[in-house]
Formats: C-alpha cells, structure tokens, sequence
C-alpha cells in the first residue's frame, strides 16, 4: 500500500525535483554568500520548509533584532497558507497522524498537487499525500545542503530554470480551468491578484488579494453554491 | 544579533508558518461536524488560489521595462496551447521551462 502511493506520487513530484534542486541550491549559496555558516540553510530548509520566507529570514538575520516585527512579516508573506488550510480541511480526514505531518509540510506546491490530483482508485490517498509532500520537503533540503556545502564547486548555465514552478502552478491551474464548469473563481483569482499587484506592488499584494477573493466568494456563496458542489 | 536573537527569530518564523498551516485543521477539527461555509469555501477557493499562485510567480515581472515580459508570457502561452491540446503535465512544464530558458538566454 505504501510502496504503490508511491510510485504513483513520485512522478507528480518530478517537475518540483527540478526547480527545488535548483531553488534550494541558490538558497544555499545564498546564506552562504551572507556569510552564514552551512548549518543555516540546512536547518531553516528543514524547519521553516517555506522557500520565500527563507531567504526572508535571511534578511532578518542580519538586521536588528525585532522578534515581532519578524512575527508580523511571516504572518504576512505566509497568510495565503491559511487558505490551503481551509481548502485541505477535508481532503487530510481521516490519515491518521500522518496529518501532522502534513500540515508542517503544506507548502505551495505539495498544497497544490495534492488539492488538484485525484488520486487513481486503489491507491491510498492519506500516503499518497504523505509522499508527495515528504518527496517535496526532501528535494529542498537535498538543494539547500549541497548549496550550503559544495556552493563554491558548482557552476552550471541554469538561467531561467526557476520557471519550471511558474509552469507548474500554470499547468495546475488549467487542469483546474478544464475541469469546471464556470470559471467565476479562476477569474476572479487571477483579475484581483492582477489589480492588487498593480495597486500596492509586488510585496504586498497578496494579503489584500486574499481578502478580496474571501470576500466575493463569501458574498457569492448563494450563486457559486451549485456549481461547486 | 546574538546566537540566541537568531534562534529566536528562526523559532518565530517557524512557529508562524506552522501557525498559518494549521490553524483551519485547529477551528475545524475532525470530530466536528465542518461548517457549510467553510465546506463550501474549501472547494470554491482552490481556482481562484492557483490563478493567485501564477501572479504571485510572475509579481516580480515588468510589462513596461526590460524586455516586456515577454519570455514569460510567451512560454505561459506555449503551455496554454500544449495543455489544452495535449492534456499532460509533465509535457507542458518540461516545453514550458525549455522554451522560457531558450528565449531568455538566446533571443532576450
């Protein structure tokens, strides 16, 4: 049962393999390049397991210390996992303690594969999602570490291979768009994150357009009700 | 800052990731019954959460300066075309990504 979850887990992680060996890499040089030692990116890759908040926490490390200015800025660039919280509530019922686990692990992309796969008949969802996710966590900290240890070794042409997870996260949302019936909720994400970006830039746009995605889908709900049940 | 600032600061960044990953499995727990709202939210928000996720890859993009973004919107559309024909994943990113490295490396 476990070894079948994962074989049909892996390939869905190949895509992440590829930008979080390349991602985690760069994060490792980076730390290493602030002149923190390798233990930094190899544990903050591991614990904090968010990419962007990383190499924010980066930055914090080497400003002054100001625990709830720190609080308030994770609160922030973390909010929209807030939302994968509310979207996976029912998806991570009944798996036993293996949710744990998967509340830790629930970054973009293991939110995003694991709410957008139907996992095959026969196979279980609960190590399905365990998997992916823990296949996901291990690709980043796999990077990290060779970028915290080898950094100074490694010189290859990877320009513009970090787009591999815009691809993803186009890709998923198509397969999203292809599935349904009306396409309310795509738009919407996509024209107010547009109009927010636009209005407060690209670092804080996203806290105002999660609260205007709740709000029209909290004012929509007797209209959207039908077609999303 | 000190060792134990930094431990610190690292300690609260991971508590509030965990925070926000968690506190809906908190307010919902298992046992209880999940209120309609929060049911009807948990399969009405993904659509609009991914459309929310490819603006946030592309925020750091300038349609006015540089080159237009045109690599990105270019390689977006080659996936669009390849998924909607195709229908498979690892075909779309794989086209996507070389299509993006090419362009940024030979044409931009």
């Amino acid at each position: 049962m476990i070894r079948k979850a994962f074989k049909t887990a892996f390939p869905y992680t190949i895509p992440i393999l590829t930008g979080f060996l390349f991602l985690g890499i760069s994060y490792g040089i980076y730390m290493r390049a602030l002149g923190f030692s390798a233990l930094y990116p190899i544990f903050m890759s591991m614990l904090i397991f968010a990419g962007s908040m990383e190499f924010v926490t980066a930055s914090m490390l080497l400003s002054g210390f100001n625990p709830v200015g720190a609080a308030l800025l994770t609160l922030m660039v973390n909010a929209r996992h807030i939302f994968y919280g509310i979207t996976m509530v029912s998806k991570y019922k009944n798996v036993g303690k293996k949710k744990w686990y998967l509340i830790f692990g629930m970054c973009d992309e293991s939110f995003s594969i694991n709410c957008s796969v139907d996992v095959p008949e026969g196979v279980d969802k609960g190590w399905f999602y365990f998997w992916v996710t823990v296949l996901n966590q291990s690709y980043w900290v796999l990077g990290a570490t060779c970028g915290a240890l080898l950094g100074s070794l490694l010189t290859f042409d990877t320009n513009g291979l970090a787009f591999v997870m815009t691809a993803l996260f186009v890709v998923i949302f198509l397969d999203s768009w292809l599935k349904e019936k009306k396409h309310f909720s795509s738009l919407l994400g996509l024209g107010v994150s547009v109009l927010c970006l636009v209005l407060f830039g690209a670092e804080k746009f996203l806290v105002p357009a999660m609260c205007v995605i709740f709000l029209v889908l909290s004012l929509a709900k007797p209209f959207l009700e039908k077609e999303v049940a | 800052m000190t060792l134990l600032q930094q431990i610190i600061t690292i300690g609260i960044v991971i508590a509030v990731t965990v925070f926000t990953r968690a506190i809906a499995f908190w307010l919902f727990p298992e046992g209880k019954k999940t209120p309609a709202f929060i049911q009807y939210l948990g399969k009405a928000l993904p659509p609009a959460v991914f459309g929310m996720l490819v603006i946030y890859c592309l925020k750091d993009c300038s349609l006015l300066t540089g080159n237009h973004a045109l690599p990105e919107l270019l390689s977006i559309g080659l996936i669009t075309i390849l998924h909607v024909w195709k229908r498979n994943m690892f075909l779309s990113i794989a086209s996507g990504t070389v299509c993006y490295m090419l362009l940024t490396s030979f044409v931009f």
